[in-house]
Parts: structure tokens; sequence; C-alpha cells
């Protein structure tokens, strides 16, 4: 298959008082349709910079995107972002919420009926119907989650873009959106970068794992591929040797080659204190 | 023992008891109880200051002489309209009578010119305060949403809103008096010159408290919205109507609220100064009039417009209630 977005050989540069401030270099990353990415690296490291640049909310200092061959300049429907906090807008309702994006974005394209099925469409793909009416602070974090990927979902973008979607979630909701979304991208094979700080995440959903050395001027370190056959199910890999494998070299990369020294050492100095005291 | 046991239990169940009823105590009974000991202990040290401070318009008014006065105001309202139609009635009853001798004959009717009551006065001010506010929020949200939107603007305006916020309207009226009454020339107002004073002052110190909190409301909006919005490419004003507006509404609430409290108390400096129509005048004249029961008639007066000011922000809280998605910031 043809490569779908091609992140070329991009430069971030940010100009801070104290001189410019160098977050990405030289990121350069091929994704072809249908190939699901995990974006992983220590915090600050410039991952959620890389797909803002996707999104066409920053522009590249240097290099750009391609989307189909052709640049991106500036964000688009085409390109939908999953934000981590949801960014549910408060005074419209769930089906407010995603009626907003459907009616932006197929404008001329769908009739009203139309426009109505496809949005109960999105909220069921989320299992979201029973709260189709409700504010999104009348239901948890966990379902304002899942209709912002539904939201997402029905602007049919090419790439969808998201940028620690579970990172807010306590363990059991992720695990169980992590599966909702496994469930989803077997049905609709959307192109996705996903961001995450989770290594099980990574593996369990990526078809590749792209890591990230640390910053300043981050740039693409390894690239893992993840060939475990689909569906897959957390129980079943939890002892298939080849999925710990991959999982040990995504923990080796971020926690041997990339260890964040600093962070560590201060941490370290008062619980010597403490030792003492004791 | 058993009686012992038993006795223990019923004493606990009667201490339970106890305990129920001082907790429906506190949840129910409270919230009534309370502010009424506190009206009882102000009438009862107000009855006590009143009655030692004389005044060469004789003692000053306790709760019983304004209660009397209210009482006095209402009836001398109705006994004025009862002139007012009577007037009405006769003039009709005349220009009948004439229209019967003379067909020919246009009947004129003409105003009853009588003095404006507690009552009408209450009126006046009210609308006064509201046209003003109104008028206000006309001009000053759209121009917070601009100033919120552009920082280019903000930087422009800032230095004119920072240095005409802290004047009192009242430092305006000498202008605006002297300034409406070169440019509003018309032979027939439709609105009273005296009106449009009170209401350009009104609308002059509503003005930047609306404007400053609707533009910190516009500017301070969540970044993700903003970016949802641009993922989605809305075009500028559909953003301004389904983004910026609904996210900024708590705090254009709350410089509407702020605004109509202070537009609410320079009204009434503003009538008393001016002589314009209202309740202001109605304190001012009582003054000049110096008669035993200015002063009761006074007091009245500033309860009246206490009690107004109350349920003017009463009011927009409930608007705001309806209005807002963020029912915390509607809270009092």
């Amino acid at each position: 298959m043809s490569t779908l977005l091609n992140i070329s050989k991009i430069d971030m540069v940010f100009p801070t008082p104290k001189g410019d401030f160098t977050a990405l270099k030289n990121v350069d990353l091929q994704i072809k349709k249908g190939e699901f990415i995990s974006l992983i690296g220590h915090s600050g490291c410039g991952k959620s910079t890389v797909l803002n640049v996707v999104a066409g909310l920053y522009q590249a200092t240097k290099g750009g995107v391609l989307l189909n061959n052709k640049e991106v300049t500036e964000p688009g429907p085409e390109r939908a972002v999953v934000f981590q906090n949801h960014s549910l807008l408060p005074w419209l309702t769930c089906y407010q919420n995603v009626e907003l994006a459907v009616k932006e974005v197929f404008k001329n394209k769908m009739s009203p009926s139309e426009m109505k099925d496809w949005i109960n469409h999105n909220i069921q793909l989320v299992h979201m119907d029973h709260a189709t009416h409700k504010l999104p602070d009348e239901i948890s974090g966990g379902m304002k989650q899942r209709i912002g990927i539904a939201r997402a979902l029905a602007m049919q973008p090419e790439v969808l873009l998201m940028d620690e979607p579970f990172g807010a979630l306590d363990a059991l909701t992720r695990a169980h959106m992590q599966d909702s979304l496994m469930e989803i991208q077997d049905e609709l094979n959307n192109t996705v970068i996903m961001i995450t700080h989770d290594v099980d995440e990574a593996v369990l959903l990526s078809d590749r794992i792209v890591m990230m050395t640390n910053g300043p001027a981050a740039t693409v370190g390894e690239i893992l591929d993840v060939n475990l056959p689909r569906p897959r199910d957390r129980i079943a890999l939890a002892k298939d040797p080849e999925y710990n494998q991959l999982r040990s070299s995504v923990l080796e990369f971020l926690y041997e080659k990339q260890r964040k020294v600093e962070t560590i050492s201060t941490k370290k100095t008062p619980k010597t204190k403490v030792t003492e005291v004791a | 023992m058993t009686s012992v046991v038993k006795n223990q239990i019923v004493g606990d169940s009667t201490m339970n008891q106890l305990k129920q009823t001082l907790l429906s105590f506190n949840t129910r009974a409270k919230p009534v109880l309370l502010p009424v000991v506190g009206i009882v202990i102000f009438l009862f040290l107000w009855t006590l200051a009143a009655s030692s401070i004389n005044t060469s318009l004789g003692k000053f008014p306790g709760p019983s002489a304004v209660v009397t006065q209210m009482g006095n105001l209402y009836n001398e309202h109705n006994t004025e309209r009862e002139k007012a139609s009577a007037f009405y009635q006769r003039q009709e009853e005349r220009n009948a009578k004439r229209v019967a001798k003379d067909p020919t004959y246009v009947p004129k009717t003409r105003a009853y010119t009588g003095k404006e009551t507690f009552l009408d006065q209450i009126v006046t001010s009210l609308i006064t305060v509201m046209s003003g506010f109104i008028l206000a929020a006309i001009l000053a949200i759209p121009l917070g949403i601009a100033i919120g939107l552009s920082k280019n603007l903000n930087t422009a305006i800032n230095p004119i809103i920072q240095i005409f916020k802290p004047v009192s309207p009242l430092a305006w009226l000498p202008l605006v008096t002297m300034a409406v009454s070169a440019l509003y020339v018309s032979d027939d107002p439709f609105f009273a010159k005296s009106f449009v004073n009170s209401l350009i002052t009104v609308t002059l110190c509503c003005i930047w408290p609306m404007v400053i909190n609707t533009s910190v409301g516009v500017a301070s909006i969540n970044q993700d919205w903003d970016n949802v919005s641009k993922v989605l490419r809305l075009p500028k004003l559909k953003h301004i109507q389904k983004i910026v507006l609904p996210a900024a509404i708590p705090s254009i609430f709350t410089g509407m609220r702020m605004s109509l409290g202070v537009a609410w108390m320079v009204l009434i400096a503003a009538e008393m100064l001016a002589q314009n129509p209202g309740l202001g005048k109605f304190v001012w004249d009582e003054f000049q009039n110096g008669s035993s029961e200015s002063l009761s008639r006074i007091m009245t007066a500033v309860i009246v417009i206490g009690f107004i000011g109350f349920l003017l922000d009463r009011a927009m809280q409930k608007i705001q209630y309806f209005v807002s998605w963020d029912k915390s910031s509607a809270k009092l």
C-alpha cells in the first residue's frame, strides 16, 4: 500500500525569551492507509508537538506534512483530533456535540435526516446511545471520551489523531476503552496516530510503535513493528512470548536507552533524608 | 437488670429522636428562623437609635413611622389616580358636548399634570435603569467580544477603558446634560431630556464592567474548545455564535450583575443631583419640603430602594441560571 501520510523531515523551533528552543529535529515518518501508529516517549519529548503539526495547529519550522501528497497548512476535519481531556462543549448535549461537527463537515452533502442517522450511528458505535441527550457534566470521564471519539469519527477523517485519549481515565475504564477502540478499528480500519504513555496500550493497539528520543531536539528513536494477529485479546496476550518480547523492547528503550536522569535524581534527594531520620 | 437495659434502650431511642429533631431543625428551621432573629434585633436597635436622635425636622423615623408612611404613600397614589381619571372623564364629557353642538370641532385632549406619586417615581427609576442597562449591554457585549478576540484591539483600547472605568458617572452628569440639550433638539421629543440624561449616565456606568468581564471571558476561553473550532473550520461568525458566546456567558453575566447593582445606586444619586424624575427626585423633594413627615418618607424610600436593588440582582441571577450552562456560577 502507498503512503497516505508523510511526515517529512520536520523541525519545530519555538522562539522563547531565552532564545530559540528546538523541540523537534528531523522527525521523519511515513504512514500507510489503515495503519495504527502509537507515538511513545517520556513526557516533554515533543509527542504532542508532532501531533499538533499533523493536525495543522502548529506549522513546522522546517519540512512539512503531506496528506495524499498535499501539504497540510491548517487544521481540518480530514485530520480529526481526539483531545486528551475530551474537550466537549459543556453547553451542548452529547448529540449536539457530535451534531456540531456533522453539520459543519457534511454541510451540503447530507440531508437533515441523513445527518441525524449518521450522528446516531456514531453515538451507537461508541455505545453511548443511552446518554444521547445528556450534558457532558452528567456523564463520567470515560463516557465523555467516548463521545469525543464519536465526534472525531463522525467527521470521517482520513487520519484520526488521538492525544493520550485515555490518559485521564482509571485503569479499568482505560482497558474497557481500549477494547472498544479495537472493536471500532476492526470495523472501520481507520488510519490512526495515537500518543500514549502506556506501554501495554501501545503494544495492544498498534501496528507500529514509534518511540521518540528525549527532547530538546527530539526525533524518532526506533520503530517497532507489531505483527500480533488481530483480533487481539489482552488476557491471552499476557502469556504470549511475542507480546512480552515487544513489551520489554519498548520498556528497554524508555528506561535504559532514553532514561530520564535528571528527574529521578531530584526525586531521590528527599528520600535519603527520610532514611537518615529513620 | 432487664429494667436497666430497657431504660438504656428507651434512653437511646429518645436520644436518637432528639438528634433527629435537632437535625431537622438545623436543616429546615434555621434558614428561616435566623434571618427573622436578625431582622427583629435590627428593628429593635433601629427603634432604639431612632428615638434618641432629635433633628430639626422632628425625631429620626423608626420602623413604625416607616410603616405608616408606606400606607400614606400608597393612599396618596390612589387619590392622585382618582383625580386623574376624574379629570379625563370631565374632559371627555366636555369634548363630547362641544362636538354635539358643533360637528366641525376637533376635540383637544390635554394630559393630566398632577404631581408624580412615590409609585410613579419607582416606575420611572426602574424604566430608566433598565433602558440604560440594556443600551449598555447592546454596546458593551459586542465590543467586549471584539476586544477578547483580538489582542491588538485589546492593546489599543485597554488604556482608554482603564482610565474611564474609575470615573464616577456623576462626574459625567454635567457634561451629559449640556451635550444632550445641545444635540437632542426636537420640538416634540419622544423621550424627555431628563430621561435621556439619566439613561446616558446609567449607560456610562454599566458599560465598563460589562466590556471588561466580557473581554476577559472571551480571551480566557478554553484552548481545547478553540482547537475544536479550528479542526472543524468553523467560519468566524459561527465560531463566535457556537463557541465564544456560550463559553463567555458566565463572565458576561458576572459583569452584567455587577453593573446593574452599581447602576441602581448611581441612578438614584443622579436623579437627586439633576432633579430628573425618579426615586432620587422624590428623596430630594421630600428633603427640600422639610415637613415633619419628610424624614420618615425618605426612610421609606431608602428601604424601598434597597429592596428593589435586591430584587434586580435576584432577577439577573435567575436569568443567568436559565441561560448559563455553568450552573455553579449562577449561585449567590
